[in-house]
């Protein structure tokens, strides 16, 4: 009983540590990586090779002054912040990261929420990021905040269709909506990238445009609507958005890999135990890290789409490429090759 | 434990119900009914649903509310003004009809005694079952479903399409003509 | 094995049903009438979710899985007829909305 307990303890420390820490650690590894890529040296004052960096950031977040619009709709503003927050930090509890544990006889699966219905939890969770947009657009009372928060709002829901379509392909020949039985059955198989690589391809963009990333990010672009839905927030409320972009890229990124390319397992690595736990964990963790490189990668190489090339993008062209998918994998099930 | 996870959400969803029908602004009224409909949500898990609570919240919550609140948006809805006389006639009729009707729900159960829910089956619970009989016994109302979202993408996009023949208008001519002006200057020029 | 008798979740579905009755019947704007109709519907979702689970039967479930998908539907084509009614009178109070008044 108590290794049990301690056991569902450390599942939940391991989670919180996991989204806690992905901001600060992203935010240097972009700053240095767009550094690196547009042949500058970046942050390399504060501590070496600019290690501290986010310290100062978290410092300055904390002393700035926070202004607040004087005809702002007070309730929805201060909302809007802790809004984006939930869907990124509670999507990770579906996410497994390592095989099961047997303690004391009993079965733990490395899951904090071992529900059936997995993945569809994950999305209706991850469906509720639009709100903290449009909230944090209408009620900054400012037209530019407004337009941003609708074109974000809009982008979302219309990337979520491909999103969902291609999870949902993934999902045919492992018959179940858990995680932990599709990582079980890419570590029968292959990796599922390799037979769905037009699934793959489809969540990999889809994901972009969920998080508002480059090429997706005229929400919030620089140079064309100031900062779009954030505009008017400052100091920590600014932090919270940050810090919910940040972990939404890594919810994502830890499901792409869960999907596509086997989680926490690793091709002809069978450790049980504690051990294959710790192993579990670090391979997951290093693939999201793969996965979050590309996304730092892909934001400082390409421009930005405009806006309604991004809508033509999402409906006209990944959409029947993520039906076109299901499809495919549809009659390959069918046919016993998957 | 049941119990309390049940009185606390059935609290929270009657209380935004009625944030929903009274408050003034549209925007409070929407949070509300999201609200509502998370604790339905988890009133369905509870009654051991879970697939449908999800789905809830997928559908009901990530989706048709934020339609919802586009629109509100889209149409800049102020707060509501004060009462212009007619409709307020009609609250005199309908908070005592309300209140005879769950005054007559209430004497029906409390004449039929309070059975206590059945134990959960795992049949019930599993999406195996329920996904089986969704596509055996009721293939022919999903195919219609099927048809009348269709009907309804349809409908929706004519309804809400700007007349072609507007007599509003910037007074620009739209972006296509740009391009073919230019083109036809550029090709007198050469 | 629950301790909640299953005529609480039927009294909860009706009074949620009363309460969006109510404010279909006394709101002014059409979107308002608008979510106390979903309001309803949600009501009687839980109606029917509450008796699948007491009759030990999946078509209460499914029923709710056809009520959210015509709910889907609905709001759609309302939302949009809103719009367009919008362009044409400027106004979604109700009370205004009364061309057809005979």
């Amino acid at each position: 009983m108590t290794s049990e307990l301690v056991a569902t303890l450390l599942k939940y420390a391991v989670m919180f540590g996991v989204f806690i820490n992905v901001a600060p650690i992203m935010n240097w590894v972009e700053r240095r990586a767009c550094a690196y890529i547009q042949d500058r040296p970046g942050p390399n004052r504060v501590g070496p090779l600019g290690l501290f960096q986010p310290l100062a950031d978290a410092a300055k977040f904390l002393f700035k002054e926070d202004v607040t619009p004087a005809a702002a709709d007070k309730l929805l503003y201060l909302m809007a912040p802790v809004l984006a927050l939930l869907p990124a930090f509670t999507t990770f509890v579906i996410i497994p990261f390592g095989p099961d544990l047997t303690i004391d006889g009993r079965t733990i699966p490395l899951v904090v929420a071992p529900v059936e219905t997995g993945v569809l939890l994950f999305l209706a969770l991850s469906s509720l990021a639009v709100y903290s947009l449009v909230l944090a657009g209408y009620a900054s009372n400012n037209k530019f905040s407004l337009i941003g928060g609708i074109r974000a709002s809009a982008q979302l829901i219309s990337y979520e269709l491909a999103l969902t379509l291609s999870v949902l392909a993934v999902l045919l020949p492992v018959n179940s909506f858990r995680l932990a039985d599709i990582v079980a059955y890419q570590q029968a198989h292959v990796w599922n990238f390799i037979p769905q690589i037009l699934g793959f391809f489809v969540f990999l963009v889809a994901s972009f445009a969920e998080t508002n990333r480059l090429p997706f990010d005229l929400p919030e672009a620089e140079s064309e609507l100031i900062a779009g839905f954030h505009t008017e927030y400052s100091a920590m409320r600014f932090a919270a958005f940050f810090q919910a972009e940040y972990t939404n890229m890594a919810a994502l990124a830890a499901l792409g890999v869960t999907l596509f390319f086997g989680g926490w397992s690793l091709p002809g690595v069978h450790i049980s135990g504690w051990l294959g736990a710790v192993v579990g964990l670090a391979t997951l963790v290093a693939k999201i890290c793969v996965c979050m490189g590309v996304f730092v990668w892909v934001r400082w190489t390409f421009p930005r789409f405009r806006y309604d090339q991004l809508m033509r993008l999402g409906w006209k062209v990944l959409l029947p490429l993520s039906i076109l998918n299901l499809i495919l994998v549809a009659v390959m099930t069918l046919a016993g090759w998957l | 434990m049941e119990t309390l996870i049940f009185l606390i959400f059935a609290a929270l969803a009657v209380a935004s119900s009625l944030v929903v029908v009274i408050h003034r602004s549209p925007v409070y009224a929407t949070m509300s009914l999201v609200v509502t409909l998370f604790s339905v949500a988890v009133l369905f898990v509870l009654l051991g649903a879970p697939f449908l609570g999800a789905l809830q919240i997928l559908i009901y919550a990530g989706a048709i509310v934020v339609l919802f609140l586009f629109v509100i948006m889209l149409l800049n809805l102020q707060k509501e003004g004060e009462s212009a006389g007619r409709r307020r006639g009609q609250i005199w009729v309908a908070i005592p009809g309300a209140l005879i009707f769950i005054g007559m729900v209430g004497l029906v159960f409390w004449r039929a005694g309070a059975p206590d829910l059945q134990p959960l089956t795992p049949e019930l619970v599993s999406l195996k079952g329920l996904a089986t009989a969704l596509f055996s016994d009721y293939l022919l109302p999903f195919e219609i479903v099927g048809l009348l979202l269709l009907v309804a993408v349809i409908g929706a996009t004519v309804a809400a399409r700007r007349a072609p023949d507007a007599a509003e208008g910037t007074g620009l001519p739209p972006r296509e003509d740009f391009v073919a002006e230019d083109t036809a200057r550029k090709e007198a020029r050469s | 094995m629950s301790s909640v008798p299953v005529s609480w979740y039927l009294m909860l579905a009706a009074l949620l049903f009363a309460i969006g009755t109510v404010g279909a019947l006394t709101r002014r704007n059409g979107i308002s009438i608008f979510l106390s109709i979903e309001l309803m519907l949600n009501a009687a979702n839980l109606t029917l979710v509450a008796f699948s689970r007491q009759l030990n039967d999946h078509t209460g479930q499914l029923v709710v899985f056809f009520v959210m998908a015509v709910a889907a539907a609905e709001a759609a084509v309302g939302l949009a007829l809103f719009i367009a009614v919008f362009r044409a009178r400027r106004t979604i109070d109700v009370n205004r909305l009364n061309l057809m008044r005979g």
